[in-house]
């Protein structure tokens, strides 16, 4: 698309007329502006309305920055991370396969489909319960938590992906005597990939939103319950509030590193 | 045996194989607190029998319906104007970016702050979880609307409204219906969630409680086996409105 | 003269798409764009519909300057333009949404039966195949009575048989009502087939080689030796078009 007034594109299809393309300077000036703006209407909002309880942006920088002298704040990181990443990883581990396996077999697909149908609308803290007969009150839990709920995208899309595989790529794997494994590893897993890759962010941010809401119940460490217990301990919602934003600065870097990794693999 | 039946037969099996393994593995574990098949079929029926059931299902049916709704009607516009207006989704975009990560439980002490421990906090949560895919979704529906549909209905006068009426509206709605389907599925998930930890009523409170108030593990799993079937008719039901005509076309086939 | 291109170019961003075309239409005729791909032709008929504006020079039909689209000259798109949203009926209304109710179905019928329709009124297009979607897009521009067509290789996405029979139409129509046609082809053929008179743009920067006039009444016999002739000579052109 070009910057010319008005200009439309006329390539086949292509974005709506409505929009035109802006300098990069507009892309970084803008937001950073509105974002100002925002902080700027919460400090208005909050010396208004003169409530004791809630913080000013002030107070919330104030409360971490406390924090991270007390070295808390960069364990709790460290354990959040650490249980997203075992969980997602397991959940990797197994997911993959268990999709190439299942999106290659139609058969298999109609047996295990139902099933996923059935237990994906289950929010993963609904296993609490079970999880805490399984392996107690420990980290295992919540990682167990994050694990089925990454497994659901991962699974999902890992089929789909297999599934929209063109015959003919199989067709032309066959014709060249390719045995089975290879096939696997050789055509339909790379041609699965792009959409594999999808479902591997997808199911990370999944990940991530789960971490809390487990450290909201069952540990004693974290980000998620750092929310908690900064309310409960003492109506810290200077902390709640950081904590938060942590919670999101962490997981948009961390989504945004996914991004550049899928595109960095998907150059080749 | 017709392909039709033999389709049927599949689809149960899997289901049908879990159940057994279930049984077999409680069975091979004797003093283990998870209860078998049986005794969650019975505990579902102790709750339809005491009325709690159907109140729980409706509680939560009603926080899902009155959050998501809300959700819907504020984030749709807002989507499809940031969808119009490229400037409006660049200012914005970074912050939603931010926001997306923050699991909408983790807004559960401010949701409290504002609105007490009730059906209120729930439905600030649902409305918090739906809004941002909702508005993500209609967003991206409105840029990938075809050139070559607001050409041609350039072409015949119409005029900037007009053309939104029927053309854009129409256009987005496949893209924005499998949005919106997508996004009750999320609704569905974390008013579960939200039940479990702020609220004292619905599906999600029924799990935490039983276990809870008596080590009740087959109310527990029934618990879990309703909310799964509420959820998956949910997603039905979204999917029988994609097969409507006016929209239908907007789906390759599968 | 119905429209006129007057010394009109056009550049993207650093790329010279055409440098000054000079061209004029006269009322009813149906005149050929035909150049390789990728000349810029398809960049004309946008500038004449109004969709683009062009760097340089200006467009007049009936003597107003063109600066927007406008429903006195439709543009026909491949059969992608038509709305899916929407059945056969629907579409063609579409542009008639200023007419009372009852005049507006007449209208319809009319058309759905000019281009064969009949029986499809309630069918959404991914019902129909692609030759029919393209004769509803057809009708659909017919419907509100434009002064000019401007058809963009209409019939690129269709099996050679299926265009024959389009171009048929197509002339059938154009008989029957007499618009002033614009048609962009990469179709030597086609352009001989169709056109009162062919404009060969070379390739990019484009520049309008030669105009020819085909003086074939219709129907058009695909033997006859002028036929023959008329498109070996566009042959000629169209090969030394490849060259800058």
């Amino acid at each position: 698309m070009n910057d010319e007034r008005g200009t439309m594109n006329e390539s086949a299809g292509g974005r709506s007329s409505f929009i035109v393309h802006r300098s990069s300077f507009e892309r970084v000036i803008l937001p950073t502006a509105v974002a100002a703006l925002l902080v700027a209407a919460w400090a208005i909002a909050v010396r208004l309305s003169g409530t004791k309880i809630f913080p000013s942006p002030l107070d919330v920088v104030r409360g971490i920055a406390a924090l991270a002298e007390k070295q808390l704040l960069w364990r709790y990181i460290g354990d959040s991370l650490m249980r997203a990443a075992t969980g997602y990883l397991g959940a990797v581990i197994i997911g993959i396969p268990l999709g190439l396996l299942v999106g290659l077999s139609r058969t298999l697909e109609r047996i295990v489909n139902p099933l996923i149908q059935m237990l994906r609308p289950i929010s993963p803290l609904a296993w609490m319960p079970l999880a805490v007969i399984w392996f107690g009150i420990s980290n295992a839990a919540p990682i167990f938590l994050i694990f089925l709920a990454s497994l659901f995208p991962i699974v999902v899309s890992t089929i789909q992906g297999v599934r929209n595989v063109p015959d003919v790529f199989m067709q032309a794997g066959r014709n060249f005597g390719l045995p089975f494994g290879r096939l696997v590893t050789r055509v339909v897993f790379p041609a699965a990939l792009p959409r594999i890759l999808i479902g591997l962010r997808l199911a990370f941010g999944v990940a991530w939103l789960v971490l809390v809401a487990a450290e909201m119940i069952a540990v004693d460490s974290g980000l998620g319950y750092l929310i908690i217990d900064a309310r409960n301990a003492g109506k810290r919602y200077d902390l709640v509030v950081g904590g938060m934003l942590l919670i999101g600065v962490i997981g948009l870097a961390l989504d945004s590193m996914f991004r550049v990794a899928t595109r960095f693999v998907r150059a080749d | 045996m017709s392909s039709g039946v033999r389709h049927f037969l599949l689809s149960i099996s899997g289901v049908a194989a879990a159940i057994c393994a279930w049984q077999v593995a409680v069975a091979l574990s004797p003093g283990t607190l998870i209860p078998g098949p049986w005794s969650v079929a019975r505990g579902i029926a102790e709750l339809a029998g005491n009325g709690l059931l159907l109140r729980y299902v409706v509680a939560s049916l009603f926080r899902v319906t009155w959050g998501y709704l809300l959700a819907v009607v504020l984030a749709v516009p807002t989507g499809i104007v940031l969808g119009l207006r490229r400037r409006g989704e660049l200012a914005l975009n970074p912050i939603l970016q931010l926001l997306r990560p923050i699991s909408p439980l983790a807004w559960i002490p401010i949701a409290i702050l504002w609105f007490g421990v009730g059906d209120l906090s729930a439905i600030f949560l649902i409305f918090l979880a739906s809004f941002l895919p909702l508005t993500v979704a209609a967003m991206h529906a409105v840029q990938n609307v075809d050139e070559v549909h607001v050409r041609a209905a350039a072409n015949f006068g119409l005029s900037r409204q007009h053309l939104l009426r029927t053309v854009i509206v129409p256009a987005i709605l496949p893209q924005l219906l499998t949005g919106m389907r997508i996004a009750l599925g999320i609704a569905w998930l974390v008013v579960v969630a939200a039940e479990m930890i702020a609220v004292n009523s619905g599906l999600g409170f029924l799990i935490i409680d039983a276990r809870n108030a008596g080590n009740r593990y087959d109310l527990v799993i029934a618990g879990m086996v309703l909310i799964g079937t509420v959820g998956l008719l949910l997603d039905v039901l979204m999917r029988r409105i994609e097969r409507l005509d006016a929209v239908r076309w907007g789906y390759a086939q599968e | 003269m119905k429209v006129e291109l007057r010394d009109v170019s056009m550049r993207f961003g650093a790329t010279r798409v055409f440098d000054s075309l000079d061209l004029g239409v006269r009322e009813g005729e149906f005149v050929c764009i035909l150049g390789p791909s990728g000349c810029g032709k398809s960049t004309v008929l946008n500038i004449a519909a109004g969709f683009l504006t062009p760097t340089g020079g200006e467009v007049r039909i009936d003597g107003e300057k063109v600066t927007r689209p406008d429903p006195r000259r439709i543009f026909v798109f491949q059969e992608r333009g038509v709305f899916p949203w929407l059945t056969v009926e629907g579409n063609i209304g579409f542009g008639l949404y200023r007419m009372p109710e009852a005049e507006k179905r007449e209208r319809i019928a009319h058309y759905v039966q000019l281009v064969g329709l009949v029986g499809f009124e309630r069918a959404y297009p991914r019902e129909l195949s692609g030759g029919m979607k393209q004769r509803l897009e057809v009708a659909r521009a017919l419907a509100v009575n434009p002064d000019v067509l401007l058809l963009d290789e209409p019939f690129g996405a269709l099996d050679s048989i299926t265009r024959l029979q389009m171009r048929r139409e197509l002339l059938r129509i154009w008989q029957a009502e007499r618009k002033t046609i614009l048609f962009v082809t990469h179709d030597i053929e086609e352009s001989v087939q169709l056109a009162d008179r062919v404009v060969v743009l070379s390739a990019r920067p484009a520049r309008i080689r030669r105009v020819v006039d085909i003086d074939i009444p219709h129907p058009r016999d695909l033997s006859a030796p002028r036929y023959i002739a008329l498109r070996d000579l566009l042959f000629n052109e169209i090969g030394l078009a490849h060259q800058v």
